[in-house]
């Protein structure tokens, strides 16, 4: 058949990760994991949660491109991803829009 | 279903290939694009906690350094290593499956269920530490400290999250002998491993929620 299929069909049940990229990847996260560890020793002020969030989003965004395939996913679905992190960025905006903004309490 | 004629004679009905769908890679875009959906609900299920975490956190920062201090850092380390090694072991279990490797599948996912318990064990232990501290919120309770109130808001929390991540862990534990059985099987293949691809979608989505629950619950004021 010479007929092209839609893209969207065949292509991303397809796609076989070669094994260099998931031993690749676990490494990276080893490597996250130790230097989480070992930061968190070290004094950064008030910079010590940004870094250890920053190193635990690095983490899991290597997790969902290449465990999870997102990388090679369709656009669809990148949209319910992107959104659900949307969602939750709203839950956490509007819960300290209000928590950081009470002028009686002592923070 | 014998009622259902077949146009395409040349695309031989595949026997997974539910009738609704037009081919298995329909299916399986169908199948995973679900998947997200719900792992969608489960992100702001944990994203709530994580929130409240947040909320208390910012209010009782000297307590919840004080709680993670009695967290068991080496316990907690190596159960992030081990969490993540399933991960693999998931990933390439799926890999195994897309290229037809029949026992190579079953062997991963395997190792995987093992790793999984391992990191259930080791959580066990924890546990148990924290008992015998009398860190348990409620009227077990016994830790004394200025901060104790708070502390045991803290250890809540800790319970509340841990054990949730725990419950996933052991539902994705029982999906994993399942499937142990249908790759043994000889279910999956090139052309079908949507529900390889699906199980290793929520066992990766649990190890995300580790990776943020090591920093902030094991890792908080470690450098004063």
């Amino acid at each position: 058949m010479v007929t092209p299929e839609p893209a969207h069909e065949q292509a991303p049940a397809h796609h076989v990760t070669p094994l260099p990229i998931y031993f690749g990847v676990f490494f990276a996260l080893m490597i996250f994991t130790v230097l989480t560890v070992w930061i968190s020793t070290v004094n950064l002020g008030v910079l010590n949660t940004p870094v250890a969030l920053g190193i635990a989003v690095v983490k899991a965004t290597l997790v969902i491109l290449f465990f999870m395939h997102v990388i090679h996913s369709t656009r669809l679905t990148w949209v319910v991803i992107v959104g659900s992190f949307l969602w939750l960025g709203v839950l956490f905006v509007l819960t300290f829009a209000d928590y950081l903004t009470r002028a009686w309490a002592i923070y | 279903m014998t009622a259902i004629p077949t146009t395409d004679e040349h695309h031989p009905h595949h026997p997974f290939l539910q009738h609704h769908f037009e081919d298995l890679g329909q299916q399986h875009e169908a199948s995973t694009l679900g998947m997200w959906m719900f792992l969608t609900t489960e992100i702001l299920f944990f994203g709530g906690m994580f929130c409240a975490y947040a909320v208390y956190r910012m209010l009782y920062e000297p307590a919840w350094v004080e709680g993670a201090h009695h967290q068991n850092l080496l316990l907690g380390t190596i159960n992030t290593i081990v969490l993540i090694g399933s991960s693999l072991t998931m990933a390439l279990a799926v890999r195994a499956s897309q290229l037809g490797r029949r026992m190579l599948t079953v062997w991963l996912l395997i190792a995987t269920l093992i790793l999984g318990s391992v990191f259930l064990g080791i959580k066990g232990v924890e546990y148990h530490a924290h008992f015998e501290e009398g860190l348990f919120p409620g009227t077990h309770f016994t830790y004394q400290s200025p901060l104790a109130p708070k502390v045991e808001l803290f250890m809540l929390f800790y319970f509340g999250m841990t054990g949730l991540h725990a419950l996933h862990m052991v539902i994705g534990a029982g999906l994993l002998l399942y499937f142990i059985w249908r790759a043994w099987r000889a279910d999956f293949g090139p052309e079908y491993y949507g529900p390889v691809e699906v199980m290793g979608l929520y066992w990766h989505f649990v190890d995300i929620v580790w990776i943020f629950l090591f920093p902030l619950l094991y890792l908080i004021g470690r450098h004063h």
